[in-house]
């Protein structure tokens, strides 16, 4: 089964690349069952809109 | 967003111009007042206060210069980053050929992120990530983004620059690449490595100051 740094790397590769269906079912599985890691992923994806900040008008993409 | 797109094509066409002329005094105010946040945004990515002041300087000269002519406030400053983004990224692709960008090794490990996790891959207790409340909240406090200026200083340099170039400018992975010519699957592993880092030096800078 995948461990932790495993899956912040596949939910810090998913704000850069669309992940492949397996490596898609395997983090969700992983966040369905750990915490600590959705908390993460949320923390990822705010860290992914700190641009919005001084890119004034943007849209802000996620790829 | 289109990172590499022309800030020409922000311009509105000149026949709108009548309604919309600008004073020179009134266009630098307007370019006084983003300025800061035009200093902010160079540090970030050069990570050296002449050149930015410089980047900033050159970006205003040629929005003054360019006698550009908007609706509305945000237009305006989106096209001013615009000139100043293209600035940047000429700067950094002559630190690249200068060979000051090097790519990571594979073998290469990273303490700060390593610590981290137990050996077996789980989040050690201490480092295991707490809630920050809702985005929105967090993004309008203003030490948040104190700790995060903070903690983008504290990153090691090549994975500031490959996460300022990701999530401050908005390129691609592709485009990094292109940009100061390390591989994408390096730049992957850079951003994993700041991100984590990141999350980790905002966890403790920003939540601990809370707790009364």
């Amino acid at each position: 089964m995948m461990k932790c740094k495993q899956a912040t790397r596949l939910m810090s590769l998913a704000l850069d690349r669309p992940l492949t269906r397996s490596e898609r079912l395997s983090l969700r599985f992983h966040l369905a069952i750990c915490g600590a890691c959705r908390r993460c992923e949320r923390q990822f994806t705010l860290l992914h809109r700190v641009g919005e900040r001084y890119r004034p008008g943007d849209d802000h993409d996620t790829r | 967003m289109t990172a590499h797109s022309d800030p020409a094509d922000h311009e509105f066409p000149d026949k709108e111009r009548p309604h919309e002329e600008r004073s020179d005094e009134e266009r630098r105010q307007r370019l006084a007042a983003v300025r800061p946040r035009l200093v902010s945004f160079a540090l970030m990515h050069l990570r050296d206060r002449t050149q930015a002041e410089d980047a900033v300087q050159e970006a205003l000269a040629a929005a003054l210069e360019k006698n550009a002519s908007f609706r509305g406030r945000s237009g305006y400053e989106t096209w001013v980053f615009g000139i100043l983004k293209h600035k940047i990224l000429d700067l950094m692709r002559a630190q690249q050929r200068q060979g000051r960008w090097t790519p990571l090794e594979d073998e290469d490990t990273d303490d700060a992120v390593d610590r981290q996790f137990h050996r077996d891959g789980h989040w050690n207790l201490e480092a295991r990530p707490r809630s920050w409340g809702e985005p929105e909240a967090t993004f309008e406090s203003e030490r948040f983004w104190r700790v995060f200026d903070a903690c983008m200083i504290a990153l090691p340099e090549h994975l500031a620059r490959v996460f300022s170039l990701r999530e401050l400018m908005g390129l691609s992975t592709d485009e990094i690449c292109r940009t100061v010519g390390i591989g994408e699957s390096n730049c992957w592993v850079m951003l994993h490595r700041a991100r984590l880092r990141l999350r980790a030096c905002l966890e403790r800078g920003w939540l601990e100051e809370d707790t009364p």
